[in-house]
């Protein structure tokens, strides 16, 4: 739809300035904008989330604590590790797109989803290691650990499963955000191998490494609260 | 502008620039987005009409007649859903906000067309999803989807309602998002945020509440669609779940969804009162913030809907006295709006006759509220007639009067045609008259204690439940007789000039209909909002 609007530009706007912007300037700023306040929404969404995870935690401490204790805090720390790394990637990514410097960023991009992928890696082999100890949520549910330093305290199987409730539904959302953000960046490769940026105009890549950012950051707050707070 | 001298038919404008359903479908234009809109939300105002009518008619007689009880618990639950979140929440923003904001504050169009494109989509499909919900048989969990009824024993089509819900949602995250961001980066020079017009900084703090509390119900319902499908057992209190949270993270969105509803038509009401007393807002910064205000405060009320739900007896204090402070912002909009009236010059066109219906309607449910927001009494009127009264007096008194009011006042720069005068003014008073037949005597009925959501009810109570059918139907009269004389408009009416009204304002100084970049020449703004004393010696063009 652009197309029909080049008449109303002169020739040297650049072809990815849209219709109704004045300068390329202020169409950075508005989708920068625009990404930030995406990004609040998103804070929001998961906001819901820890909220029921704080209230169930109050009100059921210890059960909490024991299931918390059971997770595997090593995959956890490697999977940080990875998404840190990742993060690196991205901002030396879209640090490439403002050089100008294509191959390179798609070097980066390329890393990024690699370093991506190895976390969902790792996240699958979490989720069947639950699966394996009858960790999930439904009919076969077990808890049979102990509350450590408590052994005589009897876990609530219900609200034991209540914990891996909400771990399973905080970490799956935050999986499917890194799904999405791994197909964006797939777009982001395809993009950039076509030519499509350069220094006047790298817009997506800075936008979608906001939000791979803010994904890695929702899951520096869920690694401590899931993984290590009832640790000593 | 050598287009200037041309017959407004034959000028190029948005309507006619592009032609086929093609055009339409895949606009990018605001203004044809807010003309789709307008069509489907349209379509859903009475799709949720009928199910009124239907709830009218079975109480009509104290005995369940018409319709049993499944069948009633059906039927309110669609009314509520269909208008909640197919009419009342998008009705306001999506249609005339969408048309205006870009055209207030001299913009082409909003920052993302295209997103602006898809969140109509996303409309659609969870209109979709909905009708397909109604059409196969519904469902009864009322539009609060409460658990653990919605979760443990509901008919399984609550899925289903809920992923419509849930995407209706994006939509309006999307047009929130989309609104901020404009109205922070495509103003045009010269429009400070001082010489934003109300309508915008209405539009604005609406915005605020979309952009922050949608998500939460969004990840609510995902939540309670979860929850139904995999039973996790979050709100479900026999798997150690408590269904208070469902009902705090519920109405922490729906609650401030209210103000989603009523600040875009505080907006229109804004524009209406200055230009038909032809005089600037008696204080303006006050009524700009105010609508700030009612977006911040309206995050933090949300539990006054569940004083009987089980809270602590301090919590409930203090959701209380926030009830009450919310009060007064919608206070000083009241009195600032009757202030502007003192010594203007009032015209009583239909725009105005429907601002005056807000004002009276929107005072009395809003003090109702604050008897609701009173604990003792909030106890007694709970679940009854009185709590449909009061949010009806908002929601329809209040939201619909000035939807109506804002689409006859820009009716003509919308389609370029006047709408038959008379037959507004008549349209206006009937929906009046017909309004409070129908929910007055529910404040009494709610007083004395008939519960709502009942299909059945004691014989004395039946003279009061008929004067508010007979007083539905003239409702539905008011409201199917504009849609005629308006459809009649478009073929027949006047034609409008670019500013029938003489009005005020960014969007009466383009021609009618707007040409598809709204502006020939890009403006620069040098005047205040409202400059009516500015304007008072040039003759009415039309």
């Amino acid at each position: 739809m652009s197309d029909s609007h080049a008449a109303v530009h002169s020739p040297d706007h650049h072809p990815e300035l849209r219709h109704h912007f004045m300068t390329m300037e202020q169409q950075q700023n508005t989708a920068s904008l625009g990404m930030w306040l995406f990004l609040v929404t998103e804070v929001m969404f998961f906001g819901g989330m820890f909220c029921a995870y704080l209230v169930y935690r109050l009100k059921y401490f210890n059960d909490f604590a024991a299931a918390s204790q059971s997770i595997a805090v090593g995959w956890g720390a490697f999977n940080t590790a990875v998404l840190l790394v990742s993060s690196w990637t991205m901002a030396m990514a879209v640090r490439c797109a403002q050089l100008g410097k294509q191959k390179l960023l798609i070097v980066f991009l390329l890393f990024t989803m690699l370093f991506g992928s190895a976390f969902l890696g790792v996240k699958a082999k979490e989720y069947h290691d639950k699966f394996v100890e009858h960790h999930v949520p439904g009919a076969d549910f077990s808890f049979t650990e102990k509350l450590l330093g408590h052994p005589d305290y009897v876990v609530n199987q219900y609200h034991a499963q209540m914990f891996f409730s909400i771990y399973f539904a905080m970490t799956g959302m935050h999986a499917l955000h890194m799904v999405i953000g791994l197909g964006l960046m797939a777009y982001l490769v395809v993009a950039t191998a076509r030519g499509k940026f350069s220094t006047a105009y790298y817009t997506p890549v800075e936008n979608i490494g906001l939000y791979w950012h803010f994904v890695d950051v929702v899951w520096i707050y869920l690694f401590p609260l899931l993984y290590l707070i009832s640790r000593k | 502008m050598a287009t200037a001298v041309l017959p407004p038919q034959q000028r190029t404008n948005y309507l006619n620039a592009e032609h086929g359903v093609k055009s339409w479908l895949l606009t990018v234009d605001h203004k044809r987005i807010a003309i789709l809109y307008m069509l489907s939300i349209t379509f859903f105002f009475f799709i949720g009409g009928i199910y009124a009518l239907l709830i009218r008619l079975e109480l009509l007689t104290p005995a369940g007649d018409l319709v049993q009880a499944d069948t009633y618990n059906r039927l309110f639950t669609g009314h509520g859903i269909v208008m909640v979140f197919f009419f009342l929440i998008p009705v306001v923003p999506a249609i005339l906000g969408n048309f205006l904001v870009p055209l207030m504050i001299g913009a082409k169009d909003l920052a993302f067309p295209r997103i602006n494109l898809l969140s109509w989509y996303l409309y659609v499909i969870a209109g979709a999803l909905m009708l397909h919900v109604i059409i196969t048989g519904g469902v009864d969990t009322g539009w609060t989807f409460y658990t653990p009824y919605s979760t443990a024993f509901a008919s399984p089509k609550v899925i289903e309602a809920g992923l419509a819900a849930f995407i209706n949602g994006f939509s309006s995250i999307f047009t929130g998002l989309n609104f901020i961001v404009t109205i922070h980066r495509m103003r045009a020079p010269g429009m400070t945020w001082s010489r934003l017009p109300l309508f915008i900084w209405a539009h604005y703090a609406t915005s605020l509440v979309m952009v922050l509390g949608t998500p939460v119900i969004a990840i609510t319902l995902v939540l309670l669609v979860l929850e139904r499908v995999f039973h996790l057992g979050i709100f479900d209190p026999k798997l150690g779940g408590d269904p208070l949270l469902f009902q705090h993270l519920f109405w922490f969105y729906s609650h401030p969804a209210v103000y989603i509803m009523i600040l875009p038509s505080m907006g229109i009401i804004s524009e209406l009162i200055a230009c038909f007393s032809r005089k600037r807002i008696f204080g303006f910064n006050f009524v700009a913030l105010s609508s700030v205000a009612i977006a911040v405060l309206g995050f933090l009320v949300w539990a006054h809907h569940m004083f009987v739900a089980g809270m602590s007896v301090y919590a409930a204090l203090i959701f209380s006295f926030l009830t009450f402070f919310i009060g007064v912002p919608s206070a000083i909009k009241v009195f600032n709006w009757t202030a502007t009236m003192y010594k203007g010059s009032v015209t009583y066109e239909t725009p105005m006759l429907y601002a005056f219906g807000f004002l009276g309607l929107f005072t009395i449910g809003g003090l109702t509220g604050l008897f609701l927001a009173t604990l003792g009494v909030d106890i007694h009127v709970t679940d009854t007639y009185f709590v449909v009264a009061h949010f009806h007096y908002v929601m329809v008194g209040g939201v619909v009067m000035a939807y109506l009011g804002g689409l006859h006042f820009w009716w003509p720069k919308i389609t370029g045609r006047m709408y038959p005068e008379s037959m507004g003014k008549l349209a206006a008073l009937i929906g009046f008259v017909g309004f409070n037949l129908t929910f007055f005597p529910q404040f009494i009925l709610g007083y004395v204690g008939m519960p709502r959501r009942y299909y059945q009810y004691p014989p004395e109570f039946q003279v009061l439940n008929v004067l508010s059918t007979a007083g539905a139907t003239i409702l539905g009269i008011g409201y199917l007789f504009p849609l005629v004389y308006l459809l009649w408009s478009l073929r027949y009416g006047e034609v409008a000039g670019d500013n029938p009204w003489n009005a005020a304002g960014l969007e009466w100084k383009t021609s009618s209909p707007p040409p598809t970049f709204n502006f020939d020449v890009d403006p620069v703004v040098d005047f205040e909002a409202y400059n009516y004393d500015e304007l008072k010696e040039i003759p009415v063009e039309r």
